[in-house]
């Protein structure tokens, strides 16, 4: 079996008389007998280390890797440099905790004000937190921050993501919230909609959009903005931290909060998780953000220094009050988008940007000449909707065989496509080439 | 004038009969430490003697601050928003809130009992 | 030290990516990003060398000691590290159709399926990202099972005055008022007291056994009875099961939901703050309510997704923090039935080894059997020598070792919570009992030291009033 205790069983014995005890079963008479457990636990015995790296791999070889990914909404296949994993993977980042004692945690405390920068810089917004869990539920902890004793509604567009909607909606059945999807039209939020509704609603208190939203279109989010505010709501954007790099900040759209999902920063897909969520707002807000802040300071001696700061807001010290239960952040992998950011730089920021558009649009182009039509004519990012008259799960099938991962069907006739600076031109093409053979095959049977 | 103290550590400025100052005194501050932030109510809200109207923010603690009396906030000391640590240079200049159309008010002590009610505390 | 924004300089970059092979694509002019964006422009060799100048001035369980209380410190194997590198595991998307991650699925169900058996459990769901984030979504389950039962007159949790912060908050967030009831002397719950909170509108308790003092609470099965009849539902908060895995089960003990820290208790690494996981289990009849997906199993072996009947819906995208799952399952393989509970052995010996050779110059806050951690009560030498809690956990910055809980629970004054955990060999052990008599007598003999403490660091102590009347949270470039 595996063991990772160090003290071996004389040592054990040893020390167990020195504290007093004639053995583990003396010690543990502080259990009361009917609440023990009288036998051994019902799993497996444990297993060497080569053992157990073998069964491992194994399970991860039932798992299907694809040389080529089409595949987003939500967890983007981007390249991640080198320096990334090397930073990521020092023990000292892997294995502190949150940074309660500052004065041997400045390095971890620094990277956070690190990140909450380039946070800030990418949204155009004053403050960051020091992350939260994943985009979904930093979309769905900034419905709090909008509302007080007046406005409590919360407006979430049919057009964002519905798993992100999920969250919301589960988090808002917790608080007791109202939220009201605003329908979508042509795969853009529906804003004459909204504006409806936002005007029949004094307690309006937030809008959550999304930006390019979950068909890939790019959503007027000044105008949304505008119709927000007009009502007296805040506007929440979830944004993809790529695009910013060539599209509006949610600063500058006039977004109040900006949250989104870090994972195309530098993270593996990794069946979902961990990613890291960020939240960042304007200065007039600060107090109400929730999570970790990293302030900077001074010592004792008049030295630059970072500590948590802004503590009173959470649990710990105003328990039920607090503005969220959030005690940890997902400090690693803020470390890894900072790290991406740090070595893409602005203009590699630029060219992951560029090229994930352009190539998205090469790919919509070849699609549409081999018959698949775009949904929605709308000016998008990196993502896009066709249809699939050749029915998308035979599609997905044909994909497969040549290894290549397609679209999210979204329907039977409907696939939501990605393209990132990941795929190649060739890549593309022999996407399309498939498509048109499973085409003709298909009218060939019918 | 002369201040009024509750037993939560808040001390009343009277202004007239229906109008009064309320701030935290000596004592209180130097309990709580430094202060980083002041939380205060919106102007026109109402507040009710022996309930909360506001906190303040130490480093490391949050403590409500309590009504003496009951009313309309007419005005919130502002200043307090960006220098919460005047509450512990000058508590009794640094006043919270300006309470009008008072119809209750706790039971409050003057300044003679107020101390000696502080010095039971600090004999604990 | 410098930040990453005051290094380098304007132009140098990396070679990361070729060019693009299609045509550009021009933004719209109206969606265009006008502002500039700053972000730092160095060579590799450069960021390299800041992330190691930041990894030196930050203390991993790898550097030293840690008997941070509360949060189980272990050691973090690096089979586990090996383990959820795999690309059978990285490089799979979370929307892949179902018969293409049977290796993801079945990570999900063995270790489900183990940590019913240790937990007590029927169900487990793996989405939850932290141990808060756990304890939300158990009481999700309770809310959504009042609810289901038309029962709306359940209001209140009810939670121990000894209780971490997260679980009032939690219950805010799930609209609940808290009752808070007053320990009894001996830090466990005054069963009066929880006799005298409990009613038609006590949705249910929140707790943690052994309890935020490390004593184990010897009337658990009374306290869940009393709860059960009047109506409620019992949370147990998993925050120390590394205590009792394999003795003691939170199913057995009337629990009827728990959340379990793999970050803390399956060895997985804290990361400086996460990414952790904070599984969900419950019994039978909450099952349906569980967040996100469910696995099941075929009679030829395939897995499948399922979705509970009335489920309270996703409490996270996807399928929560699943190479943090990969490594707590590599854990539990390793481990294996009969390590298990020797870990949970040795981490309640190791404490009360501390314990016990600390008992005669430092008050415990309470002088019995601990559990995994212990708390000591140092406000008789506070009064004494002025020295805090504080001072004491400063002086142990000076000899690498990390300071212990301070000021947690908030019934314990000055407070310093130790879990040494199982993982520390005696030496460690040894030597960190004989700095904290040292710092002892420091106290006594030079308070003033102690006060100025630490004086080896990067950094003396910081000023956070200072960081919190004048926030500066962000660099600002003077362009």
């Amino acid at each position: 079996m595996g063991s990772y205790v160090p003290n071996t069983k004389a040592e054990q014995e040893a020390m167990l008389k020195e504290a007093g005890y004639s053995g583990f079963e003396d010690m543990f008479s502080c259990i009361p007998e009917e609440n023990r457990l009288k036998r051994p636990l019902n799993i497996p015995s444990g297993l060497s280390e080569m053992e157990v790296l073998r069964k491992m791999e194994e399970i991860a070889d039932k798992n299907t890797v694809f040389k080529s990914i089409f595949r987003g909404a939500g967890a983007y296949n981007h390249y991640i440099p080198a320096i990334v994993k090397s930073v990521s993977t020092k023990e000292e980042f892997v294995t502190t905790y949150t940074p309660y004692q500052a004065e041997i945690s400045q390095g971890i405390l620094q990277s956070i004000f690190e990140f909450q920068t380039m946070i800030c810089e990418l949204t155009g917004m004053d403050v960051a937190n020091a992350s939260h869990y994943d985009g979904a539920t930093a979309a769905a902890e900034s419905i709090p921050m909008c509302q007080d004793r007046k406005r409590k509604t919360a407006y979430v567009s049919e057009a964002a993501h519905p798993g992100v909607i999920q969250v919301m909606k589960t988090y808002c059945f917790g608080s007791g919230t109202r939220l009201v999807e605003v329908p979508a039209r042509d795969g853009l939020t529906d804003m004459e909609e909204l504006e409806t509704l936002l005007k029949e609603d004094p307690a309006a208190a937030c809008v959550y959009i999304q930006q390019p939203n979950f068909y890939g279109n790019f959503e007027d989010a000044e105008k949304i903005a505008e119709i927000t505010h007009t009502a007296g709501a805040k506007l929440v954007m979830g944004v993809n931290p790529i695009s910013l790099a060539i599209i509006q900040s949610p600063a500058e759209a006039g977004a109040d909060i900006a949250v989104g999902d870090g994972q195309p920063l530098g993270m593996p897909i990794a069946y979902g998780g961990p990613y890291v969520g960020f939240m960042a707002t304007n200065s007039k807000m600060m107090r109400k953000l929730p999570g970790r802040i990293v302030g900077e300071t001074t010592d004792d001696k008049g030295e630059r220094a970072f500590v948590l700061t802004l503590q009173a807001r959470e649990q710990h010290i105003r328990r039920e009050k607090a503005s969220s239960n959030i005690c940890s952040n997902q400090d690693l992998c803020t470390l890894i988008a900072s790290v991406y950011m740090a070595a893409m730089g602005k203009d590699g920021m630029r060219a992951v940007a560029t090229q994930s558009m352009s190539k998205a649009h090469y790919l919509a182009e070849q699609l549409e000449g081999a018959g698949f039509r775009p949904l929605y004519r709308q000016d998008f990012f990196n993502e896009f909707i066709t249809d699939c008259p050749c029915g998308s799960q035979k599609l997905m099938k044909a994909l497969e065989n040549h290894g290549i991962l397609g679209g999210l069907p979204i329907t039977e006739n409907a696939i939501l496509w990605c393209a990132t600076e990941m795929n190649t031109k060739k890549d593309m093409d022999d996407v399309v080439t498939i498509a048109k053979a499973v085409m003709e095959g298909k009218e060939a049977h019918a | 004038m002369a201040l009024l103290y509750s037993k939560s550590h808040e001390w009343v400025n009277m202004i007239d009969d229906t109008t009064a100052t309320v701030g935290l005194t000596d004592y209180a501050q130097s309990e709580l430490g430094e202060l980083v932030f002041v939380n205060l109510p919106e102007e026109g809200d109402d507040v009710e003697a022996g309930t909360p109207f506001a906190d303040v923010e130490s480093v490391k603690a949050v403590s409500d601050v309590y009504s003496p009396v009951t009313g309309t906030v007419a005005e919130i000391n502002e200043e307090l928003l960006d220098a919460p640590g005047n509450i512990n240079e000058e508590p009794y200049e640094a006043w919270m809130i300006r309470v009008e159309n008072i119809s209750d008010k706790e039971e409050l002590m003057d300044e003679a009992a107020y101390k000696e009610y502080v010095s039971t505390l600090s004999e604990e | 030290m410098k930040l990453i924004f005051e290094i380098g300089s304007e132009g140098r970059k990396l070679s990361l990516l070729p060019e693009c092979d299609v045509p550009e694509t021009a933004v719209p002019e109206k969606l265009k990003r006008r502002s500039e964006l700053h972000l730092p422009h160095l060579s590799e060799n450069e960021i390299s060398r800041h992330y190691t100048k930041l990894a030196k001035r930050t203390h991993g369980v790898n550097d030293g000691f840690y008997p941070l209380g509360s949060c189980t410190m272990k050691y973090n194997p690096k089979v586990n590290e090996e383990t959820a590198a795999l690309k059978g595991f990285t490089r799979v998307h979370p929307l892949q159709r179902e018969d293409t991650v049977q290796g993801s699925l079945e990570v999900i169900k063995t270790i489900s399926d183990s940590l019913c058996e240790i937990a007590g459990m029927d169900a487990f769901t793996m989405q939850p990202a932290a141990g808060a984030h756990g304890e939300f979504t158990g009481l999700l389950l309770i809310k959504a099972y009042h609810t289901d039962h038309n029962d709306s007159r359940r209001t209140k949790i009810i939670v121990p005055d000894s209780a971490h912060g997260t679980n009032p908050a939690s219950a805010a967030m799930c609209g609940y008022e808290i009752v808070s009831i007053p320990s009894a002397e001996d830090g466990c719950v005054d069963l009066d007291a929880l006799r005298a909170a409990v009613g038609e509108d006590t949705a249910g308790l929140m707790l943690t056994n052994p309890n935020t003092v490390g004593l184990f609470d010897k009337n658990i099965t009374e306290i869940t009875r009393i709860v059960h009849e009047a109506g409620g539902l019992c949370y147990y908060d998993g925050a120390n099961l590394n205590a009792v895995m394999g003795l003691v089960r939170p199913g057995d003990m009337g629990f009827d939901c728990v959340h379990i820290n793999l970050h803390k208790t399956f060895s997985t690494p804290h990361g400086g703050g996460g990414p952790g996981s904070g599984p969900v289990g419950c019994k039978e009849f909450l099952k349906p309510f569980l967040p996100g997906y469910q696995i099941t199993v075929d009679d030829s072996g395939m897995y499948h997704y399922s979705v509970g009947d009335k489920t309270v819906g996703a409490v996270k995208q996807f399928h929560g923090n699943f190479s943090v799952v990969v490594r707590a399952l590599t854990y539990i393989l390793f481990l294996g039935k009969e390590g298990i509970p020797e870990a949970s052995s040795n981490a309640v010996l190791n404490a009360n080894y501390m314990r016990k050779k600390l008992d005669d110059l430092y008050t415990m806050a309470y002088d019995t059997t601990c559990m995994h951690e212990f708390v000591m009560d140092l406000s008789e030498l506070k009064h004494r020598t002025g020295c805090s809690a504080l001072d004491v956990a400063k002086g142990l910055l000076d000899y690498g070792i990390h300071p212990p809980t301070m000021y947690f629970p908030l019934i314990v004054h000055e407070a310093l919570m130790v879990e040494p955990t199982e993982t520390e060999p005696r030496e460690v052990l040894d030597e960190a009992i004989e700095v904290l008599r040292k710092l002892y007598e420091t106290a006594e003999s030079d308070p003033e030291s102690l006060h100025s403490a630490p004086h080896t660091t990067v950094i003396g102590r910081p000023d956070e009033v200072g960081a919190a009347r004048h926030p500066i949270v962000r660099y600002i470039w003077e362009d």
